[in-house]
């Protein structure tokens, strides 16, 4: 059984930080398709629309019929572990480092055998597993083997927490904590087992319900910190930015406004200022010394989780200045995560659909509680997704984009969505 | 399965076995190497360039170059030219190729070609980038190359036959033994079950000795016709039968049986003469698992009964059931595609009388098995070949 995770000890100053080293990432391009279910947390494989034969590893035609409809379909996973090994030596430098090492391979009941990154839990074969599609280190699909029924601290395998950020032990900074998701946010990570969070908070001089209660957590430390600010996000980033494992971005600017509904450009500017040039700024101050700690020890830098919104993937014209802000900070958190990638730092993009706020209140339930917004985002640090969209209205948009992008455009300007 | 026989090789010689002597690291190329095994059969063969009329070539590392490209790189103007990419199937697979191009007249002095260099980080960037399936879905397991693929089949077969490592072990240390008077070995030491047992674990359950190391090396042997190879005078062994296959029993969960157990009945009907009629075996060795897995495909005992097989012989050259002659890779080391040359050549060392280490006394009958290209789960390629002593002149 999995030993419970330890808080990690204080760090060795004399120790040299390690240089982050990545798993092999190169994949052709139709492997990347298990990629992109990855990101979502589902195990997809090729499934011959003609005859129905699963195959692994992907190819371009079926194996067995030669069909080129290979539509990517769910898999559960479920199999039988047929052989294990235990690596002590490695070609690869990221692996070198990390040995020993436990891989097996698995019949999976759907058909194929694959080769997977093995559970510390799971038995000696024969045993029965469960293989579930994770992102490594280098935001690449892997199977890993689970044991098929849960085991206490699974979660805190050594080899699992490759593949995970999972917060308990981690230092977080939360980089607003004014708001109601912001201050959900904090009370889930605290009750994840952070160890440190840092809660940052505008103006400071401004309290608002909910911030007294918060500080009151033994884990919790406010900081001033205005994202439109660069002077004072530099001022909090040399204060704890070599010590963070984790920034979730909470701070956003929400307006109702459309183009016409409002004259002058001063709230979509703000908008812009804190959901765009707030990511760049916080980016270019934070990002270069999490990208420093990608490989330091039990407790590295390993992800960025930015709240975006549904309304990111296609323009809500209610909301239309700040669909529109959204949009352009999706635009900038997939270039963070190119840059964050050498490091392996996991670059999490949420996408809420409306959440139950004060700038909602306009918009028709069903409306995302706080809390779920937060719970959602622990469960994605500990599953290692990086595409979330929690809530039904988020998920009644993806299937409706993937039906017709341009139908659901025409629907959302005649007033349908929410 | 056809209905039609096949032909036999009839009027076919095979000749001249040359061996590059091995190094742990070289900084020359491939291209390097294979020229040093064609200079070596010309000379062996008492022949010019002009006079070779066919070329077959094998080397991992001869990219970007194929096998037309090295035809300039060594000026060679061939009329028939083949690149074999198979591996440790490539030494069994050039046979039969050259073999059938002499008989049907396209060539009749064909050059089997096969070398490759190590650079100190050669094989590493090898394995990364061996296939596809390789990249997708083994290389970013662990990067463990061949040894944690064989680590697999080798936990695989023990617990499902129970087969042990002092099995295995044995296998290993007889080659050794093998290997001391073999010149070009490249361990020169005797390993001991002891050593063998408690050498470092690499992919469990494999340890130090149960894995060949990479180095540099070539290999080469000449076919043409029976009459040709007397005219020059070179001794020269026959070709009784031979078989390849590629992607055998796809529908196994795990490689517990290679493409050997599909076709060796139409190997041993072909040569016409049976397992028990065999003095020398030559197996591929990458791996022990490998080896025994051969010798029961190949007939010589009943599936998952090899470890009794190993119990009851020495495999010694000197002694019952002698198996891999000239030490096998896993002593002599595996020079890339040179590896698939390797035991073809020694068979005919033995078969030619003419070993550079210990003789297999009266050896009329040599199998030589190839194995080769691990894709993703498996070795894809299979072939087999019986030889006979032919002219000893």
């Amino acid at each position: 059984m999995t030993a419970p995770l330890q808080r990690p000890r204080r760090k060795n100053p004399v120790v040299k930080t390690r240089h982050p080293t990545l798993p092999p990432w190169t994949r052709s391009r139709v492997a990347l398709g298990m990629t992109a279910a990855a990101a979502e947390g589902r195990f997809e494989l090729q499934r011959c629309a003609r005859c129905s034969t699963v195959q692994y590893p992907p190819r371009e035609a079926c194996c067995r019929c030669l069909s080129e409809e290979l539509p990517w379909v769910e898999i559960d996973g479920l199999g039988d572990l047929i052989s294990q090994t235990t690596l002590l030596h490695s070609h690869d430098l990221y692996f070198r480092e990390r040995v020993p090492w436990r891989l097996g391979m698995v019949r999976l009941d759907a058909g194929p055998t694959v080769v997977v990154h093995l559970h510390g839990d799971v038995t000696a074969p024969p045993a029965r597993v469960r293989v579930a599609c994770k992102l490594d280190k280098a935001g690449m699909a892997v199977l890993v083997g689970f044991p098929q029924e849960d085991v206490p601290n699974m979660a805190d395998d050594r080899q699992l927490r490759e593949f995970t950020c999972d917060p308990k032990f981690r230092r977080v900074f939360v980089t607003d904590g004014k708001t109601a998701t912001g201050q959900a946010v904090v009370r889930a990570l605290a009750a994840a087992g952070a160890d440190l969070i840092w809660v940052g908070h505008a103006e400071p001089w401004k309290m608002v319900p909910g911030l007294v209660e918060l500080q009151a957590l033994p884990q919790v430390t406010l900081l001033p910190l205005d994202v439109t600010d660069p002077r004072s996000i530099k001022e909090i980033a040399s204060q704890v930015g070599p010590k963070v494992d984790i920034l979730v971005n909470t701070a956003e600017y929400h307006r109702a406004y459309g183009i016409s509904t409002r004259a002058g450009t001063d709230i979509a500017r703000m908008e812009m200022d804190v959901n765009y040039l707030g990511l760049l700024r916080l980016a270019q101050e934070f990002g270069p010394v999490m990208k420093a700690r990608g490989a330091d020890g039990q407790s590295s830098a390993v992800a960025w989780v930015n709240l975006l919104s549904i309304f990111a993937l296609s323009n809500f014209p209610a909301h239309g200045t700040y669909s529109a802000s959204k949009a352009a900070a999706l635009s900038l958190a997939q270039c963070l995560r190119a840059e964050m990638k050498p490091a392996g730092v996991r670059v999490i993009n949420v996408f809420p659909g409306p959440i139950d706020d004060e700038w909602n209140q306009l918009l028709p339930p069903p409306k995302l509680a706080p809390q779920a917004v937060a719970t959602a985002i622990v469960a994605a640090l500990r599953d290692g997704v990086e595409d979330v969209y929690p809530g039904d209205v988020a998920q009644e948009w993806r299937t409706r984009l993937k039906e017709s992008a341009k139908a659901f455009e025409r629907e959302l300007a005649a007033g349908s969505g929410t | 399965m056809t209905s039609r026989r096949r032909a036999d090789y009839r009027g076919v010689a095979v000749a001249v076995p040359v061996t590059i002597p091995y190094v742990r690291y070289s900084t020359k190329s491939a291209h390097w190497w294979i020229a040093r095994a064609l200079a070596g059969l010309l000379e062996g063969a008492g022949l010019s360039k002009a006079d070779v009329d066919g070329v077959c070539v094998s080397g991992f590392l001869l990219f970007p170059d194929t096998a037309v490209g090295l035809m300039q790189h060594l000026g060679v103007t061939p009329r028939w030219l083949d690149h074999i990419p198979m591996g440790g199937n490539s030494g069994v697979v050039a046979l039969r190729r050259a073999a059938r191009a002499v008989q049907a007249g396209d060539a009749e002095v064909v050059a089997c070609l096969a070398g490759d260099t190590n650079h100190v980080d050669s094989f590493r960037q090898t394995v990364a980038s061996f296939s596809q399936f390789a990249r997708d879905a083994v290389y970013p397991y662990g990067s463990g190359g061949p040894n944690a693929s064989f680590a697999f089949l080798t936990d695989y077969v023990m617990r499902t036959t129970g087969i042990t490592r002092a099995d295995y072990g044995k296998l290993c240390v007889a080659q050794r033994t093998n290997a001391l008077s073999f010149p070009h070995a490249l361990f020169k030491k005797p390993l001991t079950l002891e050593e063998y047992l408690s050498a470092r674990p690499i992919a469990e359950p494999l340890h130090l000795f149960d894995c060949v190391m990479p180095c540099a090396g070539a290999e080469a042997f000449l076919v043409t016709t029976e009459e040709r190879a007397q005219a020059l005078g070179l001794p020269y062994a026959r070709v009784l039968g031979t078989i390849e296959r590629h992607n055998a029993y796809p529908e196994d969960p795990i490689q517990y049986r290679g493409g050997w157990a599909m076709d060796r009945d139409d190997l041993y009907a072909q040569a016409g003469v049976g397992p028990e009629d065999i003095d020398l075996v030559q197996v591929y060795d990458d791996y022990p698992v490998i080896s025994a897995m051969q010798l029961e495909d190949l007939g010589f005992c009943a599936k998952g009964e090899v470890q009794a097989f190993i119990r009851s012989h020495t495999f010694t050259n000197d002694g019952s059931f002698p198996l891999n002659t000239s030490g096998g890779q896993l002593s002599v080391g595996q020079a890339g595609a040179a590896g698939g040359y390797l035991g073809l050549v020694e068979a005919l060392r033995q078969l030619t009388g003419r070993p550079l280490g210990v003789a297999v006394p009266d050896a009329e009958h040599a199998l030589v098995s190839g194995f080769g290209m691990i894709n993703y789960d498996r070795g894809l390629c299979s072939g087999a070949a019986v030889l006979a002593r032919g002219s000893v002149a």
